[in-house]
């Protein structure tokens, strides 16, 4: 006789009944399957967060000439020993942040409840844009100018981290976005 | 002209016949693969105590660079290797058959031995702390790449013999009928392998080329959907081989035989239909990608490979469950399994690996790969907790199981400290456990994986983690170090095993096979309310649960987050 390890006992295996506990346990999981792939679909009428899919692709120097822009207009102070620009934009503008080595620039502050254009992208390698403790997390790729049109829903403070590895300083890489009420 | 050597002993263990060449191929893999477990799983012993945040031993550039040891060593080197081994016993033993072509699989052997070591030396000399992974732009030393590609190629050499001897089997008709099932998921994984090894190839030689200058840029996303085509579907060749073993198991140790041929076979078939499509699981938050195609992908079409995976869950047990009810363990619905052998490793560790596999590496698997849920968790810790729910507690348990059968069948040793081996599965496997859920606690905290230094010592912009993240961080880490006991367990009896068991002489007395449980087992009417095995269907029904109820979770939980479009 046959084990699983020796040739099937019958040679029309394929004409063999299948057992009553297998057809139930298919059928369960076969629906739970269609079941998550059409509620997948659905979110993205139903739900909130969804990504756009809105991406460009863009040379890093004209992606840091935007992000420059935005700065030079919008800077409402600098912070920390390094003077790192804060950035307060105009509820429902087009903001931008940078992911270079190893940092994220400019510090952004947005106000709660407003929408705003985030585009993201990188100066150099690939980074991991990681928002704490609101915990969004997307890939951030040299060339490629995601534009992910966000709500802030809570007042606070988010650090940005990266959390793709870029190198022997990827776990100083640091940035800030704060939420105003 | 070279004489066909089809020279074969017949092992007493269990009676199958070890050819002469695929004896020493399998042998050479085999110790490859462990030599290569211990080095692996040396620098995961570093990883995981400079993660711990009690402890964190090591400087930055050693935990990269460990790191990164670490993943090309434990999750590609030792598994491939273990799996050409694998390969090879199913094609000659499990066919009768002589392998094709020897010489040209000492060849594979060797291109896989050189490729790791030219892979190796710039990794430990820090010339390519780039994470397995080398995202370009960043670049390591060219001797890296090519060395993973010499690698790719001997594995591919290897894939391709397995499948010659398929061919020499049939021909010279050393089997009737069908191949085994056993076999056939053999079969499986080295379609999948190949599928695996070529993206990989038509990756990493322009990346090759482009490291020493002949390209002049490599597009980072290309690079990610092609190498992830590679990444991604290695680790399905390891999910189809331990369910191949998992199968053998059940028979080995029970005598069980497939509930149904068909459906097993039909679940083999749906994972080379459609388990390459995983490569999108590591881009669901990529730019550049739209939804319809993500969305596609990612559910591997319809979820068609997650139904393989939920169907051989049931099935390998319910053969085990079936096989104990026809040989009189018909009791309720759990004496088939209270009364099984609990302290033979080769059935507990494959049972733990099942455990492993579904409610860890499965759920998990299942919920991140949505298309939304990813947005919070791409990149934290919950990955390791995932993976290494797969591939530790899946894989590399499945693997140890089976090693201590093939200790006395391909080595002709027996095993040496049996107590300890009869740990060893429960050790390693409550490891895992630990390791991937408490992982999974700080990954939904959001720590970010591949991270030297989670307080930001020193930062000013730095990020005060919640109590908890530190706890979960330190939780995971000691699950870690039982893993590392149960590994170094591990090496001990398999190397010890080789080196100084009892020998096995040629014509020792057979061991007392383990019967077929449809010959010896009386009972025809087994079972309860018109289930043949209606102890397994509760335990998936378990699973169902856990699945549908954590899959909800996450869902809520996304959407708290900002609104985002």
């Amino acid at each position: 006789m046959a084990t699983s390890y020796t040739p099937p006992s019958e040679r029309l295996w394929w004409n063999e009944p299948i057992e009553r506990t297998e057809v139930l346990w298919i059928t369960i999981a076969f629906l739970w399957c269609l079941f998550m792939f059409y509620f997948m679909i659905a979110w993205h009428w139903t739900g909130k967060q969804n990504l756009a899919n809105e991406a460009y692709r863009i040379a890093p120097e004209a992606y840091a000439a935007k992000v420059k822009a935005m700065t030079d207009q919008y800077t409402v102070r600098t912070e920390t020993d390094q003077n790192i620009p804060v950035v307060h934009p105009p509820a429902g503008s087009d903001v931008y942040l940078a992911a270079s080595l190893w940092q994220w620039r400019p510090i952004l502050e947005l106000e709660k409840n407003k929408t705003y254009r985030l585009h993201v992208s990188s100066l150099d390698w690939m980074h991991g844009f990681s928002l704490q403790p609101e915990n969004i997390n997307v890939q951030v790729l040299p060339g490629y100018e995601m534009v992910i049109t966000v709500t802030p829903n809570k007042a606070g403070t988010n650090a940005v981290m990266c959390n793709e590895f870029c190198g022997i300083g990827h776990h100083t890489m640091l940035g800030r976005i704060y939420v105003k009420e | 002209m070279a004489t066909i050597n089809t020279a074969y002993r017949t092992d007493p263990v269990s009676g199958l016949r070890i050819f002469k060449t695929a004896e020493g191929l399998i042998r050479a893999n085999a110790v490859a693969a462990v030599v290569t477990l211990l080095l692996g799983g040396f620098f995961g012993l570093l990883v995981a105590l400079t993660r711990w945040p009690a402890v964190h031993l090591l400087p930055p550039d050693l935990f990269y660079m460990s790191l990164t040891a670490h993943g090309v060593l434990a999750l590609i080197v030792w598994i491939i290797f273990f799996e050409i081994a694998v390969l090879y016993f199913c094609c000659t033993s499990l066919l009768n058959s002589r392998l094709a072509t020897p010489k040209l699989a000492w060849v594979a052997f060797w291109l896989m031995v050189g490729g790791v070591a030219m892979a190796s030396v710039p990794i430990l000399l820090g010339q390519a702390s780039v994470m397995m992974t080398s995202y370009p732009p960043m670049t390591a030393s060219p001797w890296f790449y090519l060395g993973v590609i010499i690698f790719a190629v001997g594995a591919l050499v290897a894939c391709f013999i397995f499948m010659a001897t398929l061919v020499i089997a049939k021909e010279e008709r050393t089997y009737e009928g069908s191949v085994p099932l056993v076999v056939f998921g053999a079969l499986t994984a080295c379609v999948i392998a190949i599928f695996t090894l070529v993206s990989g190839a038509i990756i990493l030689v322009p990346t090759y080329l482009w490291r020493v200058g002949l390209i002049s840029h490599i597009d980072p996303l290309m690079y990610r959907i092609l190498w992830w085509a590679m990444g991604h579907s290695s680790q399905q060749i390891n999910v189809v081989t331990h369910i191949s073993l998992w199968y053998l198991v059940a028979a080995l140790v029970f005598g069980a035989k497939p509930m149904s041929e068909k459906v097993s076979r039909v679940a083999f078939l749906l994972y080379i239909g459609f388990l390459q499509l995983g490569s999108v699981h590591h881009e669901l938050v990529d730019p550049g990608l739209s939804s319809a195609w993500k969305i596609f992908n990612t559910s591997y079409a319809m979820y068609l490979a997650v139904l393989a995976s939920m169907i051989h869950g049931l099935t390998v047990p319910g053969s085990m469950e079936i096989a104990q009810r026809r040989q009189g363990y018909d009791k309720g619905l759990f004496e088939w399994i209270r009364k099984a052998p609990w302290g033979n490793p080769v059935f507990s560790g494959t049972i733990l690996s099942v455990i492993l596999f579904g409610f860890i590496g499965g759920v998990t698997g299942v919920v991140m790969s949505v298309e939304q849920i990813n947005l919070i968790i791409h990149n934290t810790m919950y990955l390791p907790g995932h993976f290494h729910g797969t591939v530790v507690g899946g894989t590399t348990l499945a693997f140890m199981a089976v090693t201590y059968w093939l200790i006395p069948v391909i080595f002709k040793r027996e095993l040496i400290m049996k107590g300890l081996a009869a740990w060893q599965p429960y050790l390693f496997g409550i490891g895992v456990g630990i390791f991937g859920v408490a992982f999974m606690g700080a990954g939904v905290l959001g720590i970010p994986r591949r991270h030297w230094d989670i307080s930001f010592a020193g930062q000013a912009l730095a990020y005060d983690w919640p109590g908890m993240a530190y706890l979960m961080m330190n939780i995971g880490e000691i699950g870690a170090m039982l893993m590392v006991l149960g590994g170094v367990a591990y090496v001990l009896i398999t190397v010890g095993s080789i080196l100084f068991g009892k020998p096995i002489p040629e014509n020792a007395k057979p061991y007392p096979k383990v019967p077929d449980a449809d010959v010896v087992g009386g009972n025809k009417h087994i079972g309860a309310g018109g289930f043949e095995a209606p102890g397994t269907f509760v335990f998936a029904m378990v699973f169902f649960l856990t699945l549908v109820l954590y899959y909800f979770i996450n869902w809520k939980y996304l959407s708290t987050v900002w609104p985002l479009t």
